[in-house]
């Protein structure tokens, strides 16, 4: 897109600097405009809207796809987000350990949970277990079941994340807090991790707009009616009423929580940016 | 000096193939006040970091207030809290402000209520000048006021020794004289305190003894009058002379004061 222009630059002797430039511009400036205009003369309006704007579909949504399904994703996300950032900072404190077998069982769990799918973990959850050891009770029913496999795939980064905030707080920090007279576990917990907790804050924040997201996988599971999240309940909606409108809803109620949310780590990031100077 | 406070006995310290410290000796006395000079390389500072353990001796014993540091099966951190540890760096703790950064190790080391820690950390900070800036956070104070809060925050510990690692190093020179004038103050008051520095001033009207180390030994110690006015041996005088009038240094084809104490 942009290279339309640089790509005139060599060649084209005869302008000076600024002639370029501005040919450049206005080169990208017609071609976007001319994207725009083509699209709103192809697309099909009156389909689009009935397919996928009919008000009073959307109307019909209210309140249950706040009530319930916003809810429950929110739900799912915050068990699976507490399980994980419990479970990451274990095994991030393992990889750090001066004890090498639990910094290879750490290495090798984070290994395993980053490299496979985010759904074969839910299927492993919500089907093989069960088939495995048959009788057992996840604890919490569908909550239990998604906040585990949602925990364990959001440990692997999390701790990841978590180990290079620690590694990120100067070394110095520990000797000071050692001079004082703190034991290693203890000027881990009150000095080390409190200012780690700081630095990945917006990575964390972003772990969590991720499992907003994954927390749809639990579609995968069977879910009863009252336990649907947006993108089931959009789904069936979808399919009982024969129109799309329902899956726009569902779609706008997720970006209702992750824009705010990227809003909120960009904040974060750049203060952070200014804190270091 | 009635007891000796630090007792160092043919320490060793190696860093991979570098040695460091190659048989130190050294005492000093209850509320004597000892400057160790010399060029960077010399091993000055990790001598320091042995004496509280930041760094683990290769040989030798530590004994401080008559504890053997180096004794493996030593409470380490109960015999730190006796000493008190001060950084170039300074490395205060920058989430929190500095009366926080005094009264949270006293919380959670030596177990102080809420209200002791809280007046202890106030009459420390008050006693390096700083009692208006209990509220600042580390960041927003100069480096000369962010070394006296980590001076007030060691010494509200309660420590009977006091370590200090360069302590005016990393500051702006217009910003020394305050830290100096805190430890001088300190050193009146009868601490036992061992001083790495460069400050040959403070070194010369403050120490009671002055130790010059080069290539991990000590080459001479004695009183400032005679190590920093007198100095006995060539390294010694070599070293003050570039110290003390840098501008004179002539080119050298192999630095003769470099041997052992290579580089950092």
């Amino acid at each position: 897109m942009t290279d339309t222009g640089t790509a005139l630059q060599p060649k084209r002797k005869g302008l000076t600097r600024r002639q370029r430039r501005g040919l450049s511009r206005a080169v990208q400036y017609a071609v976007f405009a001319a994207a725009v205009i083509a699209f709103a003369v192809a697309a099909d309006w009156g389909r689009l809207k009935n397919q996928f704007a009919q008000g009073d579909i959307a109307r019909q949504m209210f309140p249950e796809v706040i009530t319930l399904a916003l809810k429950n994703t929110v739900l799912y996300t915050l068990s699976g987000f507490v399980v994980g950032l419990v479970l990451g900072m274990v095994i991030a404190l393992m990889r750090l350990s001066s004890v090498g077998p639990y910094r290879w069982v750490a290495g090798v769990y984070i290994e395993i949970f980053r490299g496979l799918p985010a759904l074969l973990i839910f299927i492993f959850v919500g089907v093989a277990v069960p088939l495995a050891f048959p009788g057992t009770q996840i604890p919490g029913g569908t909550y239990g079941k998604v906040a585990i496999a949602l925990g364990l795939v959001s440990a692997a980064y999390m701790a990841e994340t978590i180990r290079a905030g620690i590694q990120a707080v100067p070394k110095g920090q520990m000797e000071a807090a050692r001079s004082l007279g703190f034991s290693p576990a203890r000027a881990m917990v009150s000095i080390i991790v409190p200012q780690a907790f700081r630095i990945i804050l917006p990575p964390l924040t972003n772990e969590l707009v991720l499992l907003f997201k994954d927390s749809s996988l639990v579609l995968f599971l069977g879910v009863t009616l009252e336990e649907r999240e947006l993108s089931k309940y959009g789904r069936d909606l979808a399919s009982t009423t024969a129109n799309s409108t329902p899956i726009l809803v569902a779609g706008l109620c997720y970006l209702l929580v992750t824009v705010p949310l990227g809003y909120v780590v960009r904040r974060m990031e750049s203060r952070s940016q200014e804190a270091i100077r | 000096m009635s007891r000796a406070e630090i007792q160092v006995q043919d320490l060793h310290k190696s860093f991979g193939d570098n040695h460091v410290l190659r048989g130190i000796d050294l005492e000093i006395g209850q509320g004597e006040v000892v400057c160790v000079i010399g060029p960077s390389g010399s091993g000055k500072s990790t001598l320091l970091r042995c004496v509280n353990l930041l760094e683990e001796p290769t040989g030798g014993r530590v004994f401080v207030g008559g504890t053997e540091l180096t004794d493996p099966d030593v409470d380490i951190d109960a015999v730190r809290r006796r000493i008190g540890m001060v950084f170039q760096q300074f490395n205060l703790f920058p989430h929190l402000n500095a009366t926080e950064n005094l009264t949270l190790p006293q919380r959670r080391v030596l177990g102080r209520d809420k209200a002791t820690a809280a007046r202890i950390a106030a009459e420390n900070l008050a006693r390096v000048g700083l009692a208006d800036k209990a509220r600042a956070y580390p960041s927003s104070l100069s480096g000369g006021q962010q070394q006296r809060v980590a001076i007030a925050r060691a010494l509200a510990m309660g420590p009977e020794v006091m370590l200090f690692d360069e302590p005016t190093s990393a500051l702006d020179p217009e910003l020394v004289g305050d830290v100096l004038a805190v430890m001088r103050r300190l050193a009146e008051e009868g601490m036992t305190m061992m001083v790495v520095t460069h400050e040959m001033t403070f070194a010369r009207e403050v120490a009671d003894r002055v130790v010059f180390m080069d290539g991990g030994v000590i080459v001479e110690e004695g009183g400032p009058g005679q190590v920093i006015g007198a100095p006995r041996h060539e390294r010694t005088r070599h070293f003050l002379s570039r110290l003390l009038d840098p501008a004179m240094a002539e080119v050298e084809e192999e630095a003769p004061d470099q041997v052992g104490g290579s580089g950092e």
